[in-house]
Parts: C-alpha cells; sequence; structure tokens
C-alpha cells in the first residue's frame, strides 16, 4: 500500500475484478496464488485465458495451480521480484515499446528511472533471478503487445524486505505500458482478509486517521479534536510489527487485541511468545480461545459475522453489507457494542479527557448504521455511503464523497491521486536471510486452498478438515531423494529460530532447493522459522524468504 | 459468462418479436427464453441456467413459432423480428410431457432425507405436469446412493438426467471440468473423470457449483442433509478472503445450516469456493466462547502470577484460571486495567490490534477508542501479515 501510494498518490486496488476479468487482454500475475487465495477471482482469471483468450503471464517460484493455465510461466528465484520486473522493463525500453504519450502527459521523472534500469540487461536478469533471456523476451513481447494488461500482485510481493520497493517497481512497469486509468488495465493488489481494506480505510493503522488522513498533519488532528472532544498527538504511532516486540522494551504494557491470533500469524513465534506474556495486561475479544488467548487476561467474547449487521469492504474498494442471520450464541455481544462499552466505562474513569458538546464525542450508538453515520461526516471517501443505499441495491465503490456519488469503479482514470504518476528508481537488493551452509534450503510461507490464516475457523469446520487435515510441506523429488525420504513422510524443518515437524508433499510445484510451509496449525506452523526482519517502511515482515535446514523427522 | 438478458444499450439494434400476443423488443442475440422471462412468462426448463451456455440438452422448453412445422427449443432459439411465439398450447403441454415421462423413466429416489432443498427444478415440473411412473420405469437404484466420500458433496446418480448442469458448471464457471458423461446411450452416466475416480482424485476444488447448478438433487450439500430446508435466506458478505463473495446464509431454528450461492452477488454471481460455502460450521463450534472470562487472579484482587518461561500452559498456579463472569465484572475489569496503565505509564504504553475480520464501524470505533479516549495512535492489524 505504501508503494502505491508513493507513486501514484493512493495504495488501493486501481480497477475491479470485473473490469479486468472482461477487458484484460493480458494478466500479469505475480507473488499471487490467486486460484487458492482468491479463489473466485481465480476462476474468473481461468475463463477469461480459456473462454476469451487472455494472455497470462504468471512469475512465481512455485508452480501454482494458475500455471497450468498460462502462457507463460517465469520462475524466478525467491526475492528476485526487482530484478525480474527492471529486466522486463528494460527490454521494452530497448524495444521501444514504451508508451511514449502516457509518459510524457500523466507521469514524471521518466530519465531519472531510465538510467536506472540500463544495468538489468537480460543476460544479467537471467543470472539473478534464473529465467532464462530467451523466456524474459516473450513475456516483455506479451506484456508490452496487449493493450492492456493488468498486473495482479498479493502477500508474494509485498512479504519481503523489499517489499515497498517491489510494489513501486510493479508501478513503473504499468506507467512505462501506459496501462494506469484504464478499463481492465492497473494495478491490482489483492488483499488478503475480507476486510483488510475496511480496517485500513477505518483509520486502523498507527499512522492515519479514517480515509488516510495523515495523523501528523495539524490540520486533520484539530478536525478530530472538534468532532471527538479529544485526539490523539502528530506523532505516528508503533505497527503491529514494532508494538509487540515493543513489550520486551518496556514501551507497550497493555494490549487489547480485536479478533486476531499474533501467536499464530506473527513472524518468530517464540520471540512473540516472549513478549505477549511479559504484558501486564492482554484483553482479547475474539470468537473462540485461539492461541494468544492462553496469554489473555480478559476474554471477551465477540459475535461471528453471521450474529452481526453492518459492512465490509473488498480488495477492490467495495462496501458491501453483512446481515445479521441469527442471536449472538450465549452471552456473546457484537464487537460494535463491546468496544463502545469499554470506551464509557474507561470515560467515566477519566471524564476530564473529552470535551462532551463536541459533535462526536459520545459512544452511545443504537446500531452500526449509526456508526457510519459518524464515518460519512469525518472519512470524505465515505462521504455518501450508508446502509440505506446499499440496501436499495447500489453498488458503491470508494472514493464515493456524497449521497449523490455512483462510487468510483476505477481509480486514476484522468490523473493519479497525486497528479502526476511517480517513477521511481528501484534496485534489486537480496533477501535478508541467505541459505548457507548450516540452512541450505529456502523456505516461503502461506495459505492453502482448504484454510484460512491461523487457522482458528477453519480448523473448525468439519469438513475442511476432512480435506485438509494436517499441514503439509511441499518438498521437490530431488531434495526428497537427497535427504534420504524413502517412504517416510514426515520432516523436521529447523531454521535459527525453531524447528517443526510436519508430513512432506513430495511435488514438483516447489524448486529444488524450496520448501513451502503454511501457518494454519500451531502444531506445526510455519510462524515458529520465520523471522522478524521487516520491510523499511511498511513493516511487512519478510514471510516469503527464510533459510532452512530439512531432514528426516525422528 | 453465461446467457444472461442483454439489456439494450445505445448502441444495440432492437428486435421486436410477438410472445403470447404480447409485443417485445430486446437487443438481438437473446433467446426466446430470455426474452420470454422479461414479460414475466414463465417456461419450463431443465438444462437452461442464465449463468451457462444454452445446449438445448433437455427439450423441455420447448416453444411453438408461427410458420415453422416443429416446436423449437426456446433456450437455444434466437429472436428474429416478426416473430410470434406461443408458450402455451395443447400441442406444447402433451411434448412436455412426454419429455418429463422419459426423464422420470431413469429417475429414482431412494427416499433419503433432503438438503436444504426440498423441492427441487425437476420436482416442481414433475408435479406440475402431473407425470407418474410408467411400466418401463426403473423400481430400484440402478446406482450406488452417496457414491463419493467428498466430505462435502453427496453424490446419487438415481437421480441424474443428464443435463450437464454440473459439467458445465464445473466448465464454464469454475474452470474445472471434474465432471464429465461416461458410457453411450442408456449407460451414460455423470462422473467425475473416468469411472471409478472420486471427486477429489479427479482434482475437485469442492467449490460446490456442481451442487449449485443441479436441478434434480442427484448432488447435494452433505452437511445440510436432513436439515429439509430453511427457514428463511439471508444474504451476506463471506468472511473470508477480500474478493467479497455474497451468498445466502440458510437459518433454520436460530441456526446456520448451510450456504447457497445469491445469484444476483455483484462480484460473484453463482460462484464460491470451498470456504465460503463449506467453511460455515465453525459459527456453532462447540469451542465458541459463550461468557465473558477473566483470571481468577483479577477477581481475588492480587497481582498476576508469573509465567514460566514462554508457556503459560505450564503456570501452575490457580489464580491464573479462567472464571466465568458477567459483562459488568469483566468490561469494569478492563476500564480499571486500561485506565490504570494510562495514568502510571502513558497512553502510548497501551496498544491496540484491531481486526481485518470485523466489520467497518468496529474498525473505526477501535480507532476512535486508541485516539479519542486513549490517546495513542498504537493502532494497526494484520495487513502486514
Amino acid at each position: 500500500m505504501a508503494g502505491l501510494a508513493a507513486s501514484f498518490g493512493s495504495g488501493a486496488m486501481s480497477n475491479s475484478m470485473d473490469d479486468v476479468a472482461k477487458h484484460a487482454q493480458a494478466f500479469f500475475v505475480i507473488g499471487s496464488n490467486t486460484t487458492e487465495q482468491h479463489p473466485v477471482f481465480g476462476t474468473m482469471i481461468r475463463h477469461a485465458v480459456r473462454y476469451r483468450g487472455a494472455q497470462l503471464v504468471v512469475a512465481d517460484p512455485r508452480r501454482i495451480d494458475l500455471v497450468d493455465f498460462a502462457t507463460l510461466h517465469l520462475r524466478h528465484r525467491p526475492g528476485t521480484d526487482i530484478a525480474l520486473i527492471n529486466g522486463l522493463m528494460h527490454i521494452v525500453l530497448e524495444r521501444g515499446w514504451q508508451d511514449q504519450e502516457f509518459i510524457e502527459t500523466r507521469t514524471e521523472f521518466f530519465e531519472v528511472f531510465i538510467s536506472s534500469i540500463q544495468d538489468y540487461t537480460p543476460p544479467k536478469v537471467e543470472e539473478i533471478t534464473g529465467v532464462p533471456a530467451s523466456l524474459l523476451h516473450e513475456a516483455a513481447k506479451i506484456l508490452a503487445s496487449c493493450k492492456p494488461t493488468a498486473v495482479m500482485w498479493a502477500m508474494g510481493i509485498t512479504q519481503h524486505i523489499v517489499g515497498v520497493r517491489n510494489v513501486m517497481a510493479l508501478a513503473n512497469l504499468q506507467m512505462l505500458l501506459g496501462n494506469m486509468g484504464k478499463p481492465g488495465g492497473g494495478v491490482n493488489p489483492l488483499r488478503g482478509q475480507n476486510n483488510v481494506q475496511g480496517a485500513c480505510d477505518m483509520g486502523g493503522l498507527p499512522n492515519v486517521y479514517p480515509a488516510y488522513q495523515p495523523v501528523s498533519s495539524e490540520e486533520n488532528r484539530e478536525k478530530f479534536l472538534k468532532a471527538w472532544g479529544a485526539t490523539s498527538s502528530t506523532s505516528v504511532g508503533l505497527t503491529v510489527t514494532e508494538m509487540i516486540p515493543g513489550v520486551l522494551e518496556g514501551k507497550i504494557h497493555a494490549l487489547y487485541v480485536l479478533g486476531e491470533d499474533p501467536l499464530m500469524s506473527d513472524p518468530d513465534t517464540n520471540h512473540i511468545r516472549r513478549c505477549i506474556e511479559s504484558l501486564d495486561f492482554l484483553v482479547l475479544q475474539e470468537i473462540f480461545p485461539s492461541e494468544t488467548s492462553i496469554y489473555a487476561d480478559v476474554l471477551l467474547p465477540g459475535a461471528s459475522f453471521a450474529e452481526k449487521t453492518g459492512t465490509f469492504t473488498n480488495t477492490e474498494r467495495r462496501v458491501q453489507m453483512v446481515h445479521q442471520a441469527i442471536d449472538p450464541l450465549g452471552e456473546a455481544r457484537p464487537d460494535w457494542w463491546i468496544i463502545a462499552q469499554v470506551a464509557e466505562r474507561i470515560l467515566e474513569r477519566i471524564p476530564e479527557r473529552i470535551q462532551n458538546e463536541a459533535p462526536n464525542a459520545g459512544w452511545n450508538y443504537s446500531s452500526t448504521s449509526d456508526i457510519l453515520s459518524e464515518i460519512n461526516t469525518l472519512a470524505p471517501s465515505y462521504g455518501g455511503i450508508t446502509h440505506t443505499r446499499l440496501e436499495r441495491g447500489e453498488r458503491l465503490q470508494w472514493p464515493c464523497p456524497n449521497s449523490d456519488h455512483p462510487g468510483t469503479p476505477i481509480l486514476h482514470t484522468r490523473e493519479f491521486t497525486r497528479g502526476k504518476g511517480k517513477f521511481m528508481p528501484i534496485e534489486h537488493i537480496p533477501p535478508a536471510e541467505k541459505p548457507d551452509e548450516e540452512f541450505p534450503m529456502v523456505m516461503s510461507t502461506g495459505r492453502v486452498l482448504y484454510h484460512w490464516h491461523g487457522g482458528q475457523m477453519t480448523r473448525r469446520a468439519k469438513g475442511l478438515m476432512q480435506v485438509y487435515g494436517e499441514s503439509l510441506v511441499e518438498l521437490n523429488p530431488e531434495d526428497a531423494r537427497r535427504i534420504g525420504i524413502n517412504g517416510k513422510t514426515r520432516v523436521r524443518i529447523t531454521s535459527r529460530r525453531g524447528s517443526i515437524e510436519a508430513k512432506a508433499w513430495i511435488t514438483d510445484r516447489v524448486p529444488p532447493g524450496m520448501v513451502y510451509a503454511n501457518f494454519h496449525f500451531p502444531e506445526a506452523s510455519a510462524n515458529e522459522l520465520t523471522h522478524a526482519s521487516l520491510d523499511p517502511v511498511a513493516k511487512i515482515p519478510e514471510y516469503k524468504i527464510t533459510a532452512v535446514r530439512v531432514e528426516l523427522a525422528g | 459468462m453465461g446467457v444472461y438478458l442483454k439489456n439494450a444499450s445505445a448502441e444495440d439494434d432492437l428486435t421486436k418479436l410477438t410472445i403470447d400476443g404480447r409485443k417485445i423488443d430486446v437487443p438481438e442475440g437473446n433467446s426466446v427464453l430470455r426474452a420470454a422471462e422479461k414479460l414475466g412468462i414463465v417456461i419450463p426448463t431443465l438444462c437452461d441456467h442464465p449463468a451457462l451456455e444454452a445446449i438445448g440438452g433437455c427439450r423441455l422448453c420447448l416453444v411453438e413459432v408461427k410458420g415453422t412445422r416443429v416446436s423449437q427449443t426456446s433456450c437455444t432459439l434466437k429472436v428474429t423480428e416478426g416473430m410470434e411465439v406461443i408458450t402455451e398450447s395443447e400441442k406444447l403441454t402433451q411434448e412436455r410431457r412426454e419429455v418429463l415421462s422419459l426423464l422420470h423413466a431413469s429417475y429414482f429416489d431412494s427416499g433419503y432425507p433432503p438438503g436444504l432443498v426440498e423441492e427441487t427444478q425437476y420436482s416442481k415440473w414433475i408435479k406440475q405436469y402431473g407425470i407418474e411412473k410408467q411400466s418401463y420405469s426403473h423400481s430400484q437404484a440402478r446406482h450406488p446412493v452417496d457414491s463419493d466420500p467428498h466430505p462435502m458433496i453427496w453424490v446419487d446418480m438415481n437421480k441424474c438426467i443428464l443435463c450437464l448442469r454440473c459439467a458445465r458448471a464445473c466448465a464454464e464457471v469454475q474452470g474445472r471440468n471434474v465432471w464429465e458423461v461416461n458410457g453411450r446411450g442408456y449407460d451414460s452416466l455423470m462422473s467425475p473423470g473416468a469411472i471409478g475416480f472420486t471427486m477429489l482424485n479427479a482434482r475437485c476444488e469442492s467449490c460446490g457449483q456442481c451442487v449449485a447448478f443441479c436441478p434434480t438433487g442427484a448432488l447435494d450439500n452433505r452437511m445440510s442433509m436432513g436439515s429439509g430446508g430453511p427457514d428463511r435466506l439471508v444474504a451476506t458478505t463471506c468472511p473470508y478472503c477480500g474478493v467479497g463473495c455474497q451468498f445466502d446464509l440458510n437459518v433454520k431454528n436460530n441456526k446456520v445450516v448451510g450456504v447457497t450461492s445469491k445469484p444476483d452477488a455483484p462480484v460473484n454471481g453463482m460462484a464460491l469456493c470451498v470456504k465460503g460455502r463449506y467453511g460455515y460450521d465453525f459459527i456453532h463450534h462447540p469451542d465458541r466462547i459463550l461468557k465473558p472470562r477473566v483470571r481468577k487472579y483479577l477477581l481475588e484482587g492480587i497481582s498476576k502470577p508469573t509465567f514460566k518461561k514462554t508457556d503459560a500452559s505450564g503456570v501452575k498456579s490457580s489464580d491464573w484460571d479462567w472464571e466465568e463472569t458477567d459483562w459488568d465484572t469483566a468490561l469494569n475489569i478492563v476500564a480499571d486495567k486500561f485506565h490504570h496503565v494510562r495514568e502510571s505509564n502513558g497512553a502510548d504504553s497501551l496498544g491496540f490490534l484491531t481486526s481485518a475480520k470485523c466489520l467497518n464501524e468496529e474498525n473505526y470505533l477501535m480507532n476512535k477508542l486508541a485516539r479519542q479516549v486513549i490517546g495513542t495512535n498504537n493502532i494497526d492489524h494484520c495487513a502486514r501479515l
């Protein structure tokens, strides 16, 4: 998100899924296992390829299912995305395939960018990425000749120490090819969780108020001070990847965790355990006693999605209704009710904190529709999105600034949010943790079709468990032979931080030298092994590259 | 995708026709079936579905066209200028009865309890046209009932009428081609891959599209078998990935008994993935937390026990046991503790992890709680993870 914000001024998916599925002449999918992670969008891509003849270029170290449908598969080494993308742009420039008019009218800093691409010649890129120069040429030709090409990515691009730079490189590519602001083109990061877009939009970030209004701006501070009768300072807060380690540094004493499971989802689980257990006070609001609940002081029973009404925002900025189908189970309560109760009770203890006459000082909400009305007045891009309009069947994608606005399916059509698109010179930087003699293989992590994230929901779904009931680690046949697997199935994977045992799936989905593990099962969670090396800007951990050793178990 | 009614846009040429004496104009390229539906005229169908390409397979949607000799299938018949269509006549009723009688001869219901749909599209037409079993009808099952071990999809090929909606949905919606016809003539049988394969062997992705499109109950949702149909459907948005599919929660006696496609869902139409369609039973899982819980030490007013390093489950002290409480007690403990930490260590010593699984409105409130009430910007969620 930070990468796109720097290039274009807005960090969200620029086009809609339906739009690219219908209009893209080619898809460039890099770092997204779309058919398993965003399955229904994955089927839309498959459909476009099969029935509409769209071209598909997949760049992924793994031979993911989408490769079966691809025109080309660029199997680059993990952590060499920038070299690959720069290499493709080098060929585009060398052949004069760039969209000169778009570059001249819509972008800036092109000259600086050109000079940064000079060194990425096909032979050099082949050496770094392992992708043959001839394939690079073919790929560049497809991307440049198919107008428009849509670029899609997910965590395979962002979960690196160079995540933000990877994204900027893709933004450069789409500007170079003139694919921005058009139906069927654009930059399309696929958001993982159902409402990760909404959580960002609503100010669930340490640097921005709702609708990405920076906390560092005095003007914004005053706006919220006036509305709420009190607010925070202009200094940016801590990210999750700083907050939890901040416990041991004495910075953080208490945590309020809503529906998250850091023990499963955060890198280097052992370290996370040490941090969480050192808290003075941990409140967890959840539907299940997750791994994190072992350390919680108070456990508040929230309601599942089926038990409450409100809105989610999907990856393409579309705001949609969630409807209550059943009463909350037992004494569980909708999370908005619980949060408001906590807020009111704290304020009773510090009445001097807020000026009560401020229009939005209070916490007396009778429904989520009430809350969205308050959001309408404070978050400009959500200004015109109401439950009433959504219930009428209106299809709204933000920005939707007022009640007459029809929403915005495609961003950046006439100009970028920041005015001109900014070309950024981006250099290849090797991953933080390189394989060595002791840890000779590379592990990448992610999810599988049948499970979800820390697995709190899907491990409690009977059918899903019957199909996929234990963690499988993907291991190339060549490596399997080398470690002498010989009919045995269990392997031990060890990194500098920990060790797990799991069943091996011998498959050429992974290239030799690479293993792929998930974090759905606590007894074999890949995050026991991962490390907390962060992207310097986005503070995203490098989940996709951990140096490991793989041996036969026990 | 499919043969949905094409609505007129500025550049379309409109075709005028008459159906049952009523005039209508629709853009060219539409089928007579879709044009009739637009007039609210119901033509019986089985193999047709607007999300799939038309094949004219079941021959139930026959209509008469003035000036032509034989009845034609309205799903594959394109509208032409001046066309005059009749959708109900004695001849058509007789022809449809014959079609249904032949289908019904090879259909056999072993009497197991149905899933989410009690009256299928098929049983509705059989009833409406008063079709009875014939002397040549099957009197017993030809195929094993529950013939595939798939944990979520129930297969009973005795109810199959070879409309191919499962195979077409798998190919056209899911892009997977698990289902195919094996054998010829009387022995024709839908099977996943070659006969003898199971669905999962045939690389099924368990999306359940085949079930959603099946008009007879030959394919059904195993997890809903015996639920006998819902009291009501509640449209909502999926809680898993960021695609934002919508579906109908099937509710019976305040319990979610199934998920079915909501054909007008903006993003996904009929399509869903395995987690969306079959990953709902966590809602009623016995592990659900049903009452607020606090650690005993908080009720006893003593200090927090220290953990044996890195393993809270290793805390032997009973002061660390859970105690269920009422909301008032739990909320006051939370407010007291947060207040205390804020007073002694400052607002920035508190941190808030909001949730990418919760509503926009709830995330907004977490942001307001952190910033307005506490006065810190330490708020984040798992977008990075």
